[in-house]
């Protein structure tokens, strides 16, 4: 008999005001007998609208029904047949956009929680099983992959597990890409991408750190040294400043930097050996998930005031609701309809405060959303020390200007030839936030699928000519 | 894993270190850098590549022990490993077709320059190179820029080494003496390579400098880097770290370098703390 409780099973959370002084994970997840119960929510229909929500098509009924039968083991292998990193996933998807967006219990009450679902499955794995996956047979093919984020690792575990010899190189010390420098360990604890990225490993998949494609190695020697497809994974990392006068005074951080530090870095540690600024008030420019993750992250460091300045209003905050909410509860300021127009910074040139104007909102523009308009009049000075521009990013030119022949469209982000990945370059596939500009984590995981699908039909297909 | 093959103390505050890295050997070019970390917890730093040899696959850094990081990268000695050595990052340095050139080095800066002195000598052009220490006591590289200069001239703060004064005096006298220059190049201090850079425009002669700002990752990913280049705001980790002297605002890039003053001071003196713990 199904569980016909309207609502889900709530999540245990950390206190608002005891987690906002801390960096460890807020949200708890369930237990044994929570998960099992919210997995009888299920109705396990036959058209599965779910499935078609999640990038990675994982057949969520199916993992759901083996939850409530209590066989974690069982769902956890059918997460694994189509996702690498479900305990990433069940933790940052966007899922009210995606496969709970598509629940049927969600038209009249509220979705299964599918995402915490997935989440306990992957957790309660990590923790109870004993046992290594079995390799897999090699098929004699060598691919390499640039680049350790979500696309990326997905595609290289994908490739693994059909035999191939997978190479990924990393630029950074360690692998992960955003999972382990932009999403703070708060929202997605740092052992768990670690371990999720040991078990690709042991489907022996190789992870090259310190290797920057493009100066260290070209694409070009990548095929020199035996590889006979190429996956470009290598996100959007390169940020965007605005523009305005002040913007390189001391205290004004790119998200990027400012998160690089406190989650690769672990600036936030007593006795960190990589600084970062405390400061008192700190303005946080732009209103996605990272400016979300930055504005939290200041507040941890044990800053005072944290305001989310944003040109729209709370309507159209790119973020994801439960981020924002979340972001609420610690005590972040919102200061929207608000756009900086000047950096002030004091005799020693650091920040000291922040020229604002009002703005208002126009008539929809190109893309559908109502265009910001300065009030007339309307200037004012915010009292801040430190300023985080979360205002996007854009991929980063190294690879495209090292690799003769791959094309770019004028945002710098890689053209490929739809869904499959492939690119101008013969047997060279990319995908994720290098192809798209900046996204999610799931989106990326999809492209990585997709790619390494498409890679072992090109390879296979040039064996059987 | 990357092992030190020779360490060798130049002066009392600078050390040339050897490292096996053949990749990073195989692309190096003069006025490229690299990225370390000394161990698992350790910063990222930046330091410019002194020398590289493709064949023996190393890479020669020269650094001068001025803070935390540094005192434990030069704690280690030969035979022991960093754990990360990334590189070669930024854009190799512009010296093809150069006839004559000055190469101002000041203090550790002259461990950056020579490679530059050398590879103009290579290239055939002639090097004057004008050389710079507080003292006698921190000379570096004294007969490796004999060997590939025209000319040097030695200068120090307090006249114990070469002839008293400043860079900028004995560039101005050797301009003042006829040599004409088709570039000067500058490597060391901010307020050393702002006041030669003063001095070569008053002469309108081409002056390329080697910036170095506080970087993290050095592939372009966070702009903590980030210098103004003729109005413009340019990433000194992929867009350098030369850049043309008289474009660059040398005042906000001294501010930046100040960033964490107070912090630098404390992980000094944590690391000295630990240095004389192990010594006791």
């Amino acid at each position: 008999m199904p569980n016909m409780d309207p609502k889900k099973c709530p999540m245990p959370v950390q206190d608002p005001d005891v987690r906002n002084k801390n960096f460890k994970e807020v949200a708890l997840g369930y237990t044994y007998e929570m998960a099992v119960n919210e997995a009888k929510r299920c109705l396990n229909c036959k058209n599965k609208p779910c499935v078609s929500g999640c990038p990675v098509n994982i057949d969520i009924p199916a993992f759901i029904a083996k939850v409530a039968d209590e066989d974690m083991e069982g769902a956890y292998a059918v997460l694994s047949a189509s996702s690498a990193l479900p305990a990433v996933c069940g933790r940052v998807c966007p899922q009210e956009n995606q496969c709970e967006g598509k629940c049927v219990r969600g038209i009249k009450t509220e979705s299964v929680g599918i995402g915490r679902l997935e989440r306990f499955v992957a957790d309660w794995h990590r923790e109870h099983s004993t046992e290594k996956p079995a390799m897999p047979v090699s098929n004699g093919h060598r691919v390499a992959v640039i680049g350790s984020g979500p696309s990326g690792l997905t595609a290289a575990g994908d490739l693994a597990k059909l035999g191939y010899k997978v190479t990924v190189y990393e630029a950074l010390h360690t692998a992960g890409g955003v999972l382990v420098y932009g999403i703070p360990e708060f929202r997605l604890p740092k052992d768990i991408v670690r371990q999720e990225i040991d078990g690709l490993k042991e489907l022996g998949v190789d992870i090259e750190t310190n290797v920057v494609i493009g100066k260290t190695i070209t694409i070009d020697e990548l095929f020199e040294m035996g590889n006979e497809a190429v996956f470009i994974g290598s996100g959007a990392g390169l940020p965007r400043f605005m523009g305005i006068p002040g913007e390189s005074l001391k205290g004004v951080y790119s998200a990027n930097e400012f998160l690089t530090r406190i989650n690769l870095m672990k600036a936030y540690r007593e006795g960190a050996k990589t600084p970062i600024q405390h400061a008192r008030n700190v303005a946080v420019v732009g209103g996605g998930n990272v400016a979300m993750d930055a504005a939290r992250c200041a507040k941890r460091l044990g800053a005072e005031n944290v305001y989310i300045v944003y040109r729209r209003s709370m309507n159209e905050l790119p973020a994801r609701k439960e981020e924002v909410e979340h972001a609420v509860e610690e005590g972040i300021i919102f200061k929207t309809l608000s756009n900086p127009v000047e950096v002030l910074g004091d005799a020693d040139g650091s920040v000291c405060g922040m020229r604002c104007v009002e703005m208002e909102l126009g008539e929809p523009d190109a893309s559908g959303r109502r265009r910001p308009v300065v009030k007339e009049g309307s200037e004012f000075v915010l009292e801040v020390d430190c300023m985080v521009m979360s205002i996007g990013t854009s991929p980063n030119p190294l690879i495209r200007s090292t690799t003769p022949g791959l094309e770019t469209n004028s945002h710098g982000c890689i053209i490929t030839n739809g869904d499959d990945g492939l690119t101008t370059r013969n047997a060279v596939y990319a995908g994720g936030d290098a192809v798209t500009g900046a996204a999610t984590v799931i989106l990326a995981m999809g492209a990585g699928k997709h790619a390494a699908k498409a890679i072992d039909e090109y390879i296979k297909s040039k064996d059987n000519a | 894993m990357y092992k030190i093959l020779e360490k060798t103390p130049l002066n009392p505050t600078v050390t040339k270190m050897v490292i096996e890295a053949p990749l990073v050997a195989k692309k190096a070019e003069p006025g490229q850098f690299i990225i370390f970390r000394a161990s698992e917890d350790g910063e990222r730093v930046p330091l410019t590549i002194a020398d590289y040899d493709r064949k023996a696959g190393t890479v020669t850094i020269i650094f001068q022990i001025v803070g935390g990081a540094t005192m434990e990268l030069n704690a280690l000695n030969a035979g022991d490993s960093l754990v990360d050595f990334v590189g070669p990052l930024g854009t190799p340095s512009k010296l093809e077709g150069l006839k004559k050139v000055a190469v101002v080095g000041g203090g550790v800066g002259c461990a950056i320059a020579y490679p530059t002195a050398k590879k103009l000598h290579e290239l055939g052009a002639e090097v004057h190179s004008v050389v710079g220490f507080r003292n006698k006591d921190l000379v570096l590289l004294e007969k490796e820029f004999e060997a590939v200069s025209a000319q040097v001239v030695k200068m120090s703060d307090d006249g114990s080494w070469g002839e008293k004064g400043l860079v900028t005096n004995a560039l101005e006298t050797l301009i003042n003496a006829g040599n004409q220059y088709d570039e000067v190049i500058a490597i060391g201090p901010l307020v050393m390579m702002k006041f030669v850079c003063q001095l070569t425009k008053k002469y309108g002669i081409k002056t390329t400098v080697s910036m170095n700002p506080i970087m993290i990752d050095g592939t372009g990913m966070c702009g903590g880097c980030r210098l103004t280049v003729g109005g413009k705001t340019k990433f000194a980790c992929v867009d350098g770290p030369d850049f043309d002297g008289h474009e660059v605002d040398f005042d906000e890039a001294m501010h930046r370098g100040t960033m964490y003053r107070d912090f630098e001071a404390h992980a000094r003196e944590a690391e000295c703390e630990l240095l004389k713990k192990e010594v006791e």
